[in-house]
């Protein structure tokens, strides 16, 4: 089987699950449909041989962070009944609005399909940790280096948020 | 494709899914063996001599009895859990290294099922989303005490991958490759990562314990608090599973410590032998280090009792996450000097 008919299908398979992340009527069975798209991204990765970003992907977001979601959902015990009807005029906005995200990221992504012949040299081996590792720590250094910053404010900024509730509670 | 490699392969897996599996019956037994002569008692004899038949029998038994579903579970993922949680669990194998190359009838065989370059991180991967099938298992039941249970396997399993993963990247650090083969080839010569790196070595064991929810860890099936945890609601084999799962990953995590600390399948004076020789001594040193550890989880459960959940959560982000940030710092410096790039 060729990989541009793999990829067919398994591109077909992730946005039939991405749909069903928003169709699903249960928030506990649209996390484990997204759990399965990230899957299914990471299943693209390995065919562009890009092992790390997949076994990262996997990792980080189904791992860490879906976990987490779900972790949540299961505290917060969603029923039916509980659950607040939603006014037509937030609808009918919330339409509108990820219709124009729509939009915006068709015409970001339009121009990839141009792209498709350039050839990078050595395209083989370019997903491969050690040529990742190389050209973070070497070409993209300062953008490596000023996203960790990014990370370690947003870990401080949650740290102060938990500690500021504690003199109410006591 | 080369047909041999596929069949050799395939030969290879089929040969690792039924080891596994035996082992992890015959862990029941021994653990079993084990707590009894620990609490001085007798524990199985009745099936076989010695009660050796005994695995045996519970499978027969777990096969027979009914399969029962509650009103109101989730039908489907009350299937899929436990699936899952023995997937993920006999998945971690494929990695690892047994042994060193074997010659059979003209090919060289590798004891690996596959030999990924980021094998050590393909495994954390897995232990990752081993948890849904304590979650969904847990979630689908509808039971409060099978949910209680899912919640508090996965917020253990958030806090004990972090430290786990920070010490086995001091490991990396000191090998020089995400492989595991490179991890094993890295020790040959009883340069063993355990006589390096204590500390990590402590910090990792306590995680792997929390990670295969073996006591004093075992707070998602806490019977004292929970009466089963996650699985209260499972019978039949679904629940066979579950509780099979727990011992395939208490196999496979003994095998990857021993391949992270104790040199894998590298023995003292190892180079006196060559060929087929050398490859099945080497089988027998891992499995005897793998055992060796299972004894370690087992002897541990039946001597600590168990924690208390805001002890674990204490223990886990507050003790063993700083440690192993401090460990990896020192061992990056200590690296750092010897290889020359810091001078004074």
């Amino acid at each position: 089987m060729s990989v541009e008919l793999l990829s067919l299908i398994i591109g077909g398979l992730t946005i039939g699950a991405a749909l069903m992340v928003v169709i699903s009527k249960h928030p506990i069975r649209s996390v484990l449909f997204l759990v399965v798209t990230f899957f299914l991204i990471s299943s693209l990765y390995i065919l562009m041989n890009a092992q790390f970003l997949a076994i990262v992907n996997i990792i980080v977001y189904a791992g860490a962070i879906m976990v987490l979601f779900l972790f949540v959902l299961m505290l917060l015990n969603l029923n039916k009944e509980s659950e607040p009807k939603t006014p037509k005029l937030a609808l009918f906005s919330s339409v509108l609005a990820s219709g124009i995200l729509l939009l915006v990221l068709i015409a970001a992504f339009k121009d990839s399909l141009r792209l498709q012949h350039v050839r990078l040299p050595q395209q083989k081996q370019i997903g491969l940790v050690e040529n990742l590792g190389k050209l973070l720590f070497d070409e993209y250094i300062v953008a490596f280096e000023v996203s960790s910053i990014l990370f370690i404010a947003s870990m401080v900024g949650a740290i102060l948020l938990a500690k500021r509730e504690k003199p109410i509670i006591d | 494709m080369d047909t041999g490699l596929l069949i050799e392969k395939l030969i290879l897996a089929i040969l690792l899914f039924v080891v596994s599996l035996g082992i992890a019956a015959y862990s029941t037994y021994f653990e079993r063996k084990l707590a009894a002569w620990i609490q001085d008692r007798v524990g199985p004899d009745r099936a076989g001599p010695f009660g050796i038949l005994q695995p045996i029998a519970d499978g027969v038994k777990m096969f027979m009895k009914e399969d029962f579903t509650p009103t109101n579970a989730d039908r489907w993922l009350f299937i899929l859990g436990p699936g899952i949680a023995m997937f993920t669990a006999l998945m971690t194998s494929a990695v690892i290294p047994w042994g060193t190359d074997i010659t059979l009838f003209g090919r060289t065989i590798a004891l690996q099922v596959a030999d990924l370059n980021i094998g050590i991180l393909f495994i954390f991967g897995i232990i990752s989303i081993g948890v849904y099938g304590i979650m969904i298992g847990g979630w689908a039941s509808n039971n409060k005490y099978s949910r209680f249970g899912a919640i508090r396997a996965s917020s253990q399993m958030i806090s004990y991958e972090l430290a786990m993963g920070i010490s086995a990247i001091t490991i990396i650090m000191l090998s020089g490759g995400l492989g595991l083969n490179d991890i094993v080839k890295a020790q040959h010569g009883m340069n063993w990562n355990i006589f390096y790196q204590p500390v990590c070595f402590l910090v990792f064991f306590i995680c792997a314990l929390a990670e295969t929810n073996r006591a004093p860890f075992d707070l998602p099936e806490c019977e004292s608090e929970l009466i089963g945890g996650y699985h209260t609601e499972y019978s039949s084999m679904k629940l066979g599973l579950f509780l099979f799962a727990e011992y395939v990953a208490m196999f496979v995590s003994s095998a990857l410590i021993s391949i992270l600390f104790f040199g894998g399948y590298n023995f003292p004076g190892m180079d006196n032998f060559s060929g087929n020789t050398l490859a099945l001594l080497s089988v027998a040193a891992f499995f005897t280090k793998t055992f060796l550890m299972i004894f370690l989880f087992m002897w541990i459960r039946w001597t600590i009792p168990r924690f208390r959940f805001d002890q674990l959560m204490h223990l886990g982000w507050k003790v063993l996450i700083p440690i192993s940030i401090i460990n990896m710092l020192v061992t990056g410096i200590v690296i750092a000097f010897n290889e020359g790039w810091i001078k004074f």
